[in-house]
């Protein structure tokens, strides 16, 4: 053995190195899972490299050089919108928007919900029932109405709506963190952390922790997918950043224009057919990923 | 997952056998439902009063920064939530309120907020009601044939399409409906009317009246079953796939029974289980989610009510609406643990 100077730290390295290595090589197995990540990884460098594929200029109303609403040419390949832009330029810098929303808002509703469902499995007392106890109850108040009560108590900004997706989408998190904690907190390797005397914290972060992390993992890219489907709507509704293009409020500005009754598709069929691709790829990782963490559902279709 | 597991079987070796004790179970688990609903009453009833009182530190001046509202209609919010009350004594007038049902004036309509919500609640209930059975009426239906031909070409096309229209914005496909079947596209004709509920020049209370209403409603109605027919199809098929695997389907089988039969008459009747529950439990969210669709084909309903009062911010119709659409969730999470327990008597021990 070549590995003489084996650290318990290079040994975890390792470890983690491999265990990240089979779950690749069982994700590659669902072809499903693939073309979504492929999707996914297509608009990604779209959102990145926005500014090389588009000027940023062609977002401004004021330097629009198009006609009003015009049908597909050489020079606007999607049409133009009611101002005169091209709608392709709009939708390269709205995937910007549409995703970042995406991503953030589920940062927030992931840290929410991974301390609040660790926490109510693990505090065995009225602490923990308590937040269990209000977790049931957030979940309870209808998501849309919540966040547009928020959303326009709050203002319309960038952060403030990926704040409102954030706090509205957390209580499904933590429930599913609070189960799986519940049924780890009973396995063996836990008495004897707490017979060695670990305290609370390093129970849950050392312990509890990196073994709902990869249900954590698949749970979070099926919130990004509910997270960019939020966004779309409250844009929709008109309580998006009114600075930024994103893929709401280009379908927004289409409804409102009146792209639809005068039957301009290039307007509003480009934008859905993006939020479609992104959140169904989204949805077909997380359910690759579920599949791979769960060993139940490998076996079922 | 081997907790849930580990508590079934728990529960299942402390179940009583005498039926006497059976029937405490069942009304203990009716109280218990019922105390926690209330307390999710409650929540949301103080949850709605700090929501409008301490995020924007003064909804007053919020509101006074919109040009269309006037100095009075401040004077009167400023009266009507109290706010140069403390904040106990404007709690207390909020319940006050509440449970009488004031909800204060509509800015935008000068009207009693709570007659403004009756007005608006039929044409919404209309909709979401049909829509819930049709969607979970076919659903059901797709979700069990999926099922029983898994892995064929079929499974795969209706997996597919309830994938996909499991992630459309349901009021983009509307959009696409309206621009399609409404407005007319290429070879297909106006079909249907862009909006609204009844044609102006029909009385909506007579037999021509409902079917220029039932005619409005086609492409919403539409709309919101293909948005949850996807789901229910999604669940039926996969708590049907459990069901398959069970062993009294075996011992079914093996005692001749025809598989048809052994399909119909025992998997599907305990599969429906988790189905009817979602779908009762979804009619709460619908009644929210009918907000989008409402806008995009301008049907008067609560949804509209919503959006319009956004534009204002009609801060006492957004409260109004707000606490219906929470009860209308908590009602439906109530009906639909009731329905659990009666469908299943053993989660009531």
């Amino acid at each position: 053995m070549s590995d003489t100077t084996l650290t318990p730290r290079r040994l975890t390295w390792q470890r983690r190195r491999q265990s990240a290595g089979r779950t690749w090589r069982q994700f590659r197995r669902h072809r499903t899972g693939l073309i979504g990540l492929g999707v996914l990884v297509f608009f990604g460098l779209v959102a990145l490299f926005a500014p090389l594929l588009a000027d940023h200029s062609g977002i401004e109303v004021t330097e629009a050089t198009g006609g009003v609403l015009e049908g597909p040419s050489w020079d606007y390949p999607l049409g133009t919108d009611a101002n005169g832009r091209s709608v392709l330029t709009l939708l390269i810098w709205g995937a910007r928007v549409s995703l970042m929303v995406g991503l953030l808002a589920t940062a927030i509703s992931m840290f929410l919900g991974t301390l609040v469902g660790l926490a109510s499995g693990h505090y065995r007392n009225f602490f923990g029932a308590a937040l269990f106890r209000i977790t049931e109850w957030f979940l309870v108040v209808p998501f849309l109405p919540l966040a547009i009560v928020l959303a326009s108590l709050l203002g319309r900004s960038l952060l403030n709506i990926a704040f409102v997706i954030g706090v509205t989408s957390w209580p499904a998190t933590a429930l599913l963190i609070r189960a799986q904690t519940l049924s780890i907190e009973g396995r063996p390797y836990l008495e004897r952390a707490r017979a060695l005397g670990a305290g609370d914290w390093r129970q849950m972060s050392r312990h509890v922790l990196p073994n709902v992390m990869p249900m954590v993992f698949a749970n979070t890219t099926l919130t990004v997918a509910i997270a960019i489907l939020s966004e779309t709507t409250l844009s929709f509704l008109g309580l998006g950043d009114p600075l930024r293009v994103s893929w709401g409020s280009m379908l927004d500005e289409a409804f409102n224009t009146g792209a639809i009754t005068t039957g301009a598709w290039w307007f509003f069929l480009p934008p859905g057919i993006c939020v479609i691709l992104v959140v169904m790829s989204f949805t077909l990782i997380g359910q690759a990923l579920e599949e791979v963490y769960n060993p139940r559902l490998r076996d079922r279709a | 997952m081997s907790a849930p597991t580990s508590t079934l079987v728990a529960e299942a070796e402390t179940q009583p056998s005498q039926p006497g004790r059976r029937r405490s179970g069942r009304w203990r688990y009716i109280g218990s439902k019922l105390l926690g609903s209330f307390g999710a009453l409650m929540f949301v009833i103080v949850f709605n009063f700090f929501l409008f009182r301490v995020i924007p530190t003064d909804p007053v001046r919020t509101l006074a920064r919109n040009r269309l509202v006037s100095q009075e209609q401040v004077d009167e919010l400023t009266r009507t939530l109290g706010l140069e009350e403390p904040l106990h004594q404007q709690f207390l007038t909020y319940l006050q309120n509440t449970f009488t049902g004031e909800f204060g004036l509509s800015f935008k309509y000068r009207q009693p907020v709570g007659e403004l919500l009756l007005d608006r609640l039929w044409p919404t209930l209309l909709l979401v009601g049909t829509s819930t059975i049709l969607a979970s009426v076919i659903g059901i239906y797709l979700g069990m044939v999926s099922a029983w031909n898994r892995g064929k070409r079929i499974d795969h096309l209706s997996t597919g399409s309830s994938l996909t229209l499991y992630s459309m914005p349901e009021w983009w496909l509307g959009l696409v409906f309206l621009a399609v079947f409404a407005v007319g596209a290429g070879p297909i004709p106006e079909l249907f009317p862009t909006g609204g509920l009844h044609s102006t020049d029909v009385d909506p209370n007579s037999f021509a009246g409902g079917l220029d209403t039932a005619w409005h409603l086609t492409l919403p109605v539409l709309t919101l079953t293909l948005a949850y027919l996807a789901e229910y199809s999604l669940i039926m098929r996969s708590s049907l796939l459990d069901e398959m695997g069970e062993d009294y389907l075996t011992t079914a089988r093996a005692k001749g029974l025809r598989d048809v039969y052994v399909r119909r008459r025992h998997a599907t009747r305990n599969a429906l289980l988790p189905t009817a529950t979602l779908v009762v439990l979804n009619l709460g969210f619908i009644v929210g989610g009918a907000i989008t669709i409402e806008t995009v084909f301008s049907i008067p309903g609560l949804g509209l009510l919503t959006t319009e009062a956004l534009e204002v911010p009609d801060y006492p119709v957004l409260q109004g609406t707000f606490l219906f659409f929470s009860i209308a969730v908590i009602l439906a999470n109530l009906v639909s643990n009731l329905l659990y327990g009666w469908l299943d008597p053993r989660v009531l021990s």
